[in-house]
């Protein structure tokens, strides 16, 4: 059996598998709960037919799609116009790389040694996210550019002023929890949040820094493009923004890739404030369930906020990160850091 | 393996740049250029060095570059203007014969630079393992290196302060 690879490679390949799959279903399942929670706000049913309550309509819709026609504006830039959504869906699913979303361990005791639950653990995890996420950007400016429309590319333009807007506020945001852990290892970040204060408050830094959480989740949803700050595709403007010209799966990727990118964006806000896969009575093995109970929490608020609020106006966007949000950041920044150095 | 992966990061780097400067279209040569940051990104990993990695991309990959392609998107620059015909690249106008003399100087003075140093260098490989702690690097920039840094800072200040100035439009 030596021509075996060692189970700690196969145990990793499997994971990763099973990471890569776990993620395009949430995907899936996340257009099924938006589309569903909208229904309710709005008092209607939403989707009930196919499956149960609908929950496979998010695969009729995959179908449906795989079988339209691919079409290419006639003055496009065929490569780039190819590329723009590849770059999206593969900047979304690496960020998810570095999260850890549970404790070590040894399935059936078939290993040698526990592993730990999660692709990779690099010890700048913060930054890589930080880094592939900026990458993301080129996906939506490539496909704006790149599609010769003039929606496109007041979508892509859009985005990019966007994302490099909040972009500084969401580092921030980060950087004070990073002072706070002293690390910028995302599973040393969430072993430190570990115990109680009192005997019955979780040592989570969402109650140190309440500000940083609201300044990240605020960015996050900026980042992410999605409502109030959905500019980029915002209809009435630009019928679809970036993707205006995209049709079949190369559309499909790029909401592949919206979703994913909103679900990285909530493991990362459970891993920074909330304490990651940490929490009481489930056994060490199956802390993963705490984990994904906080991102489906932050998900969930995700979507409740998109069909309660109407979209701001532009330059409120711009006016809003440049003016309050980014001085806010620098000042609850300044603050932790004065507090780390002065407590300890 | 290691060797491997220099090679290939290598040749990633050095044709992505090549095809920079051969692209008539500015949004593929921006395009090609953060493939080659990013090989420069692969580099440093294998030099053991994460953080400068993920420095790399996130300012040179990711914040530069995005403003290269915002201004070139803004400006829609569709093709380059073309070099005059039947005239030799090297020989051409002012301009390309300076640019010749001047890349053939430097290409000279690394030379001179790299043979007054030696390689011997090369086989110090613990000295270069201190680089990757974000703590060392911190306090060596904000402790030994402090007047280098500060003065690079100020340098940058004065760069966009005189783009500023250069670009603006007088009013009476």
């Amino acid at each position: 059996m030596s021509w075996l690879p060692s189970p700690e490679i196969i145990a990793r390949l499997v994971l990763i598998f099973v990471v890569f799959n776990c993620l395009v279903l949430s995907a899936a399942f996340m257009v099924w709960m938006e589309r569903k929670v909208c229904a309710y706000i709005q008092d209607r049913s939403g989707p009930n037919r196919v499956g149960f309550e609908g929950v496979l309509q998010p695969f009729a819709d995959v179908i449906k799609l795989l079988f339209k026609e691919q079409l290419k504006p006639k003055a496009a830039d065929t490569a780039l116009f190819a590329i723009a959504p590849i770059v999206s869906t593969a900047a979304a699913f690496a960020a998810f790389s570095v999260v850890p979303f549970g404790t070590e361990v040894n399935p059936f005791g078939l290993l040698d040694r526990p592993i730990p639950l999660e692709i990779t653990d690099v010890n700048v995890a913060v930054l890589v996210i930080f880094a592939i996420t900026s990458m993301g950007i080129y996906g939506i400016v490539l496909a704006g550019w790149s599609s010769n429309s003039k929606y496109s590319l007041l979508g892509g333009l859009r985005s990019s002023a966007q994302m490099i807007s909040y972009e500084l506020s969401y580092g921030l945001a980060m950087a004070a929890v990073i002072m706070m852990a002293g690390s910028l290892s995302l599973r040393e970040i969430v072993m430190n949040q570990s115990g109680t204060w009192f005997g019955f408050i979780p040592r989570w830094y969402i109650f140190l820094q309440p500000i940083g959480f609201f300044i990240y989740l605020t960015a996050g949803v900026a980042e992410t493009n999605r409502a109030p700050f959905d500019f980029p595709e915002a209809e009435q403007e630009l019928v679809a923004g970036y993707h205006t010209e995209y049709s079949s799966m190369s559309f499909a990727m790029f909401f592949l890739a919206e979703y994913v990118n909103m679900v990285t964006v909530s493991a990362v806000a459970t891993s920074l404030y909330l304490g990651g896969w940490l929490g009481p009575i489930l056994p060490d093995w199956l802390a993963w369930i705490w984990f994904l109970l906080k991102v489906f929490l932050i998900l969930f608020f995700y979507v409740w906020m998109r069909w309660t609020l109407p979209r701001y106006r532009y330059d409120q966007l711009m006016e809003f990160g440049w003016k309050w949000l980014l001085p806010l950041a620098v000042l609850n920044l300044f603050v932790t850091a004065a507090l780390v150095l002065w407590v300890g | 393996m290691d060797v491997l992966a220099f090679y290939a990061f290598a040749a990633i780097a050095v044709l992505a740049s090549l095809l920079v400067i051969g692209q008539g279209n500015p949004m593929h040569s921006v395009m090609l250029l953060i493939v080659s940051f990013g090989a420069l990104a692969g580099l440093y990993v294998l030099l053991d060095a994460p953080f400068t990695a993920v420095t790399q991309i996130i300012v040179y990959a990711g914040a530069i570059m995005v403003l290269f392609l915002f201004v070139v998107m803004l400006l829609n620059v569709p093709r380059e203007e073309p070099a005059p015909a039947g005239v030799a690249t090297l020989l051409g106008p002012t301009g390309m014969r300076i640019g010749a003399v001047l890349s053939l100087l430097l290409a000279g003075e690394m030379l001179w630079a790299l043979g007054r140093v030696g390689l011997g260098w090369l086989n110090q490989g613990a000295a270069a393992s201190s680089v990757s702690s974000v703590r060392a690097i911190g306090s060596g920039i904000f402790t030994d290196h402090a007047f280098a840094f500060e003065a690079t800072s100020v340098l940058i200040l004065v760069a966009m302060l005189g783009a500023v100035v250069l670009a603006r439009r007088e009013h009476s």
